[in-house]
């Protein structure tokens, strides 16, 4: 373990696996939210076409993809607004079109053929320098400045567009922004989860915490937190058992899931427990028999428990659940 | 001397289409302060989008629309408006709390500065309006459909709004809930509020309204004292009663109606 850490190459591979595991699930959150969890996905598809940018003209793919998929985020944020009808063919004309083009490229640049795109798919430790760390770094706090600061607004748009639209909150500039910081977020995250995975760890880590949460500020923090422990933990496993950083780390994320689905009903009953339930604690309500005559019904009925008159007419709050 | 305060809504001869279809066709609408107008109609006569159109959301392609006695393109008073859209659920594909919902209410106040100490004592007024203050640690998703309308309709008052705006407020709504709707929109009225309601049918609401606009077609049909049992004849159906009847179709339903 210590061993590990004493290379340069780990530590910015555990650097970016921390920056990683915050900002994809504190961005994430907001697409789960708004029933948009592909969108990263989507926008992981795009960043391929950004990728081959890279290769072709030999400089930073890091670069290139951020360009390209902040192009490909706004674009697919002005289909979504527009409540446009064919918007999702659009959007596939995106995914395809940038993820067939990304390969173009790369076929046609000077590294072709050494495997070298297969490590943006799938995210390579070993493949982090200096200068991409760097990079990950300046645009992962960006991104954890604008998902956590303006978090109440960004929850406000997500949760209720329509109402948010009339609170005089400026709707379309942060829905713009949002798309761009998820398009950053797959940048950020391409190295160490790849571009193919990236949308997991958008995802999962927040599926995973709102098993237990009831608040979406707890959900978010849950979120951030498997996020974190995922990636290092992944990024490690990797080392350890030479394994590609992406998939170790999105099979983790999914049986973190699984555990957390698997408590989360007994939790909730012992949850349950503390609190004094409002209603009976059986239902004692005798009904009338109907092969009795009106009159004869109650007195049937009458020599029952001692609490039937109040069991037969509810309070009027009685349904609130007080 | 004061000079008169000016309608909270005034919206003048508003013509506006949805995906090419004209949906208004000249439709006029004043709210002043103080004043409960329900806006009724058949499904499709206009009235989401003559709402829309008052909060801005569907523009206008012809007329005026004035908030406070501002035109909408100068109005940036959007604390001083309550909306409720119409929604059959307040929860989305996050789990939230009550008070979380709650607060973006206060958001207008605020705009992209974090909330303080007087936004939580403010929604936790709003939640005790609608008798909902013990939830409000609970999960939006864990409540019934008339206890999440009621929290859509504390997150419009937690702003303290001059002007509530409430979209089909009893679409789905159990008797409890419409008692505390109905409780609401007297308090807030005896405050100075204004309300303009979207309603399928006056129901129980009735003895509150001071003033039923009924659209049809994207024209405004009536404009006065609520018509006594338009609840029963709004039904689908019964789409087309209202006293200005100029079909001859509508004539006998009509008489019926007033007789």
């Amino acid at each position: 373990m210590t061993e590990m850490l004493s290379y340069d190459f780990m530590q910015r591979a555990l650097l970016a696996a921390v920056l990683v595991g915050v900002t994809a699930p504190a961005v994430g959150i907001y697409l789960v939210q708004r029933r948009q969890a592909l969108m990263g996905d989507g926008m992981g598809h795009v960043a391929m076409t950004g990728v081959g940018l890279g290769f072709i003209f030999q400089t930073s793919p890091v670069w290139t993809a951020v360009l390209v998929c902040v192009v490909g985020a706004v674009t697919m944020e002005l289909v979504r607004s527009r409540g446009n009808q064919r918007g999702d063919i659009a959007l596939a004309m995106l995914f395809y079109g940038g993820m067939a083009c990304g390969k173009l490229l790369v076929s046609k640049s000077a590294q072709a053929g050494a495997g070298s795109l297969e490590s943006y798919l799938w995210g390579s430790i070993l493949t982090v320098s200096p200068a991409d760390l760097a990079t990950i770094a300046a645009l992962g706090a960006v991104v954890i400045a604008v998902t956590l600061g303006l978090r109440r607004q960004l929850f406000a748009i997500c949760q209720d567009e329509d109402f948010a639209k009339v609170t005089g909150v400026p709707v379309r500039l942060l829905n713009l922004l949002l798309a761009v910081m998820a398009a950053v977020t797959v940048t950020v995250a391409m190295r160490v989860v790849g571009l193919l995975l990236v949308s997991a760890l958008m995802v999962v880590p927040v599926a995973a915490a709102q098993q237990l949460t009831r608040s979406f500020a707890a959900t978010q923090a849950g979120a951030i937190a498997v996020g974190v422990i995922v990636a290092l933990a992944g990024v490690t496993g990797s080392y350890q058992l030479d394994v590609p950083s992406g998939p170790a780390i999105v099979l983790l994320a999914i049986a973190v899931f699984a555990l957390f689905s698997a408590i989360a009903a007994p939790l909730a009953r012992r949850r349950h427990r503390g609190t004094p339930e409002a209603g009976p604690q059986v239902c004692d309500v005798r009904l009338p028999d109907p092969q009795q005559s009106g009159d004869t019904a109650p007195e049937r009925t009458a020599p029952l428990a001692p609490g039937r008159a109040d069991a037969l007419s509810p309070a009027p709050g009685a349904g609130l659940a007080q | 001397m004061t000079p008169p305060t000016p309608p909270a809504v005034r919206l003048h001869d508003a013509v506006a289409s949805r995906g090419g279809r004209p949906v208004l066709r000249g439709v006029d609408l004043t709210v002043r302060p103080g004043e409960v107008v329900a806006l009724l109609g058949a499904n499709g006569s206009g009235k989401s989008t003559t709402v829309k159109a008052v909060t801005g959301a569907v523009p206008l392609e012809r007329g005026g629309l004035e908030l406070f006695g501002t035109p909408l393109a100068r109005f940036r008073a959007w604390h001083r408006i309550g909306y409720v859209p119409q929604r059959t659920t307040a929860a989305s594909g996050v789990p939230a709390t009550v008070r979380e919902v709650v607060a973006t209410g206060r958001l207008p106040l605020h705009r992209l500065l974090p909330l303080r100490r007087a936004d939580r004592a403010a929604v936790d007024r709003a939640l005790a309006a609608v008798g909902m203050l013990d939830r409000a640690r609970d999960g939006v998703g864990d409540l019934s459909g008339g206890q999440q309308q009621r929290v859509l309709i504390a997150r419009a008052l937690a702003g303290a709004p001059d002007l509530l705006i409430m979209d089909e407020p009893m679409a789905g709504v159990d008797a409890a809930s419409q008692q505390v709707l109905a409780d609401t929109l007297r308090a807030e009225v005896a405050r100075g509020a204004a309300v303009l309601l979207v309603l399928h049918e006056l129901g129980p609401l009735e003895p509150l309204i001071d003033r039923a606009v009924v659209l049809r077609d994207g024209c405004v049909a009536h404009d006065g004292p609520p018509v006594p049992n338009t609840g029963l004849h709004a039904l689908p159906g019964h789409d087309h009663v209202h006293p200005h009847a100029d079909h001859g179709h509508d004539h006998e339903r009509i008489r019926g109606l007033l007789s």
